[in-house]
């Protein structure tokens, strides 16, 4: 049977996301999805999901959540103490819900985005084969208190007594690895070894669709002809600074773009807060 | 006309194909030829091709296996295809209401550009805009052809407000907010239809490579249009070129 989850709070930005939209490109669309796609992968495959399940995504303060009737859970990405009911529950693992229980999550400790799967996925509006919300393609862009997510009630919660342990991206790794942009090799010689040698910090201007870099690079270079772009792209601004684009970025961009993050380390970035710090290394395909 | 393309690995699931760069019409139509014979080579899910003026970017499902392997394909792919043969465009007409009441910033722009209103919406009524891609919002066209009499830099401080249907311009190009947006062009017009539409699978109706006429129309008949696209019984113009 069809039943459904209560926000009843919200928490700072939680959205419904899955994959993503793959193939409306053309149409300006961005591609969206779980901004750390490995934690969002883990949450599905814990609860033997498909791979393209629709997870909550909460983004540093989670929400608070009443499940109108059974189900099971699992809780992955930011690190955080969680309460079914004020009984303290383990993340990486899969949990049984009853009816009405109410699910606390506390400040995130580390990292940024959380992901609470559930069995068989949220069965929030699909649009364009993606229920990954999306302000002008789905209804709503975020979700609000006492707003309701259907999911289908299921029983066969069994206990495996096995947790698996938090991917890496909470190790203390400062180093993402990169790709040189197809504008790299215009940079100068010292604007090169300042990208690729610099540490950088997390600004305060960190959303879905980019994260921009405290530290800037001097001498500029002119913006190019409107050209694609892709979440993990690395753009340099007029102003000097970098801007790291990430899932709900537009399609296509105008700044040079001076560097490409491997996939692994999109999804390392996407949990980094304001104020933490980053360094790039060169690698090759 | 063939071209040198640079073929370029842009991540461990995407190559660029540049074109050389400029804004350039047998540039386009090589580009979605090309665009074209890539996309009924691969089966549908496999790939995507994001396109801009003299670029495109082929997004793959799941890693490249063999980058070399891959653009050897490509290569031949492109020197297989007869460039000669444009794909189908369609000519759609456009109606825009240049009414200052819907204009926001129409009779500021007349005085900076020392026009007058008639003159601007004679000079951009008159081109035939050519539609090269679909980027930054989801629905906005990328159109050449703005007549150098109307170019005119960028707003200092965008508008937060800019509502759908807004005709704008923004340097030397000129274009349509399908969606309620942040923007930093100017509002010269406002256009009744909808550009982009996510309930269908083909969401715009204008695809790369079509052409664009506005149609300056008066205040009642925006008004109307406006209605009958709520009653679903308006469908956008066009002609076959």
């Amino acid at each position: 049977m069809i039943a459904d989850v209560e926000i009843v709070k919200p928490g700072l930005f939680t959205t419904i996301q899955d994959e993503g939209r793959f193939g409306f490109s053309k149409y300006g669309i961005p591609k969206s999805g779980a901004m750390d796609q490995v934690s969002f992968g883990f949450a599905n495959l814990i609860l033997g999901n498909t791979k393209n399940a629709a997870c909550i995504e909460w983004t540093i303060q989670p929400p608070v959540l009443k499940f109108h009737e059974e189900t099971t859970i699992v809780l992955t990405g930011g690190k955080t103490d969680a309460f079914l009911n004020d009984q303290k529950i383990e993340m990486y693992r899969e949990i049984q819900v009853c009816k009405n229980d109410i699910l606390k999550i506390n400040f995130c400790k580390k990292g940024v985005y959380g992901y609470v799967g559930i069995k068989n996925g949220f069965l929030s509006e699909e649009v364009l084969y993606s229920r990954s919300f999306y302000k002008s393609i789905t209804l709503q862009f975020r979700l609000d208190k006492n707003d309701k997510i259907p999911y289908q009630s299921s029983r066969d919660y069994t206990d495996h007594f096995s947790a698996i342990s938090p991917p890496l991206f909470l190790e203390n790794s400062n180093e993402l690895e990169v790709y040189k942009g197809p504008e790299f090799d215009m940079l100068n010689d010292a604007q090169k070894s300042k990208v690729l040698e610099s540490v950088f910090t997390i600004s305060n201007t960190i959303n879905r669709m980019a994260i921009q870099l405290e530290e800037k690079i001097p001498n500029i270079l002119p913006s190019i002809i409107t050209s694609p772009v892709l979440p993990g792209t690395i753009q340099l601004t007029p102003s000097g600074s970098l801007i790291v684009l990430m899932r709900d970025c537009q399609t296509t961009g105008g700044y040079p773009r001076v560097l490409q993050l491997t996939e692994t380390s999109i999804n390392h970035i996407a949990q980094k807060r304001m104020k933490e710090k980053c360094s790039f290394r060169l690698i090759e395909f | 006309m063939k071209y040198k393309l640079q073929y370029k690995r842009y991540s461990e699931r995407a190559i660029l194909i540049e074109w050389p760069s400029g804004i350039d019409e047998n540039i386009l139509h090589d580009l979605l030829f090309f665009k074209k014979s890539i996309l009924s080579f691969y089966d549908k899910p496999i790939v995507e091709v994001i396109s801009a003026y003299n670029s495109l970017l082929i997004y793959y499902v799941s890693t490249i296996e063999d980058f070399y392997d891959e653009v050897l394909m490509l290569k031949s792919l492109y020197s297989k295809g007869f460039g000669e043969t444009r794909s189908e465009s369609k000519l759609w007409k456009i109606p825009v209401c240049y009414a200052t009441s819907l204009a926001q910033d129409l009779e500021a722009f007349a005085e900076s550009k020392s026009l007058t209103i008639e003159e601007i919406i004679r000079l951009h009524t008159t081109p035939l805009y050519t539609a090269y891609f679909i980027g930054f919002l989801p629905g906005f066209l990328y159109l050449g052809g703005l007549d150098d009499q109307l170019h005119n830099a960028r707003k200092m401080t965008p508008s937060l407000h800019v509502k759908k249907g807004a005709v704008a311009i923004g340097g030397s190009q000129t274009g349509i907010y399908p969606i309620n947006s942040p923007g930093g062009w100017h509002v010269i017009g406002m256009c009744p239809l909808d550009f982009f539409n996510p309930k269908t699978e083909d969401c715009c109706f204008i695809s790369s490579g079509d052409k664009i006429q506005f149609i300056s129309i008066e205040e009642n008949e925006y008004n109307d249009i406006s209605t009958s696209i709520l009653n679903n019984t308006y469908m956008p113009k066009s002609v076959s070129l």
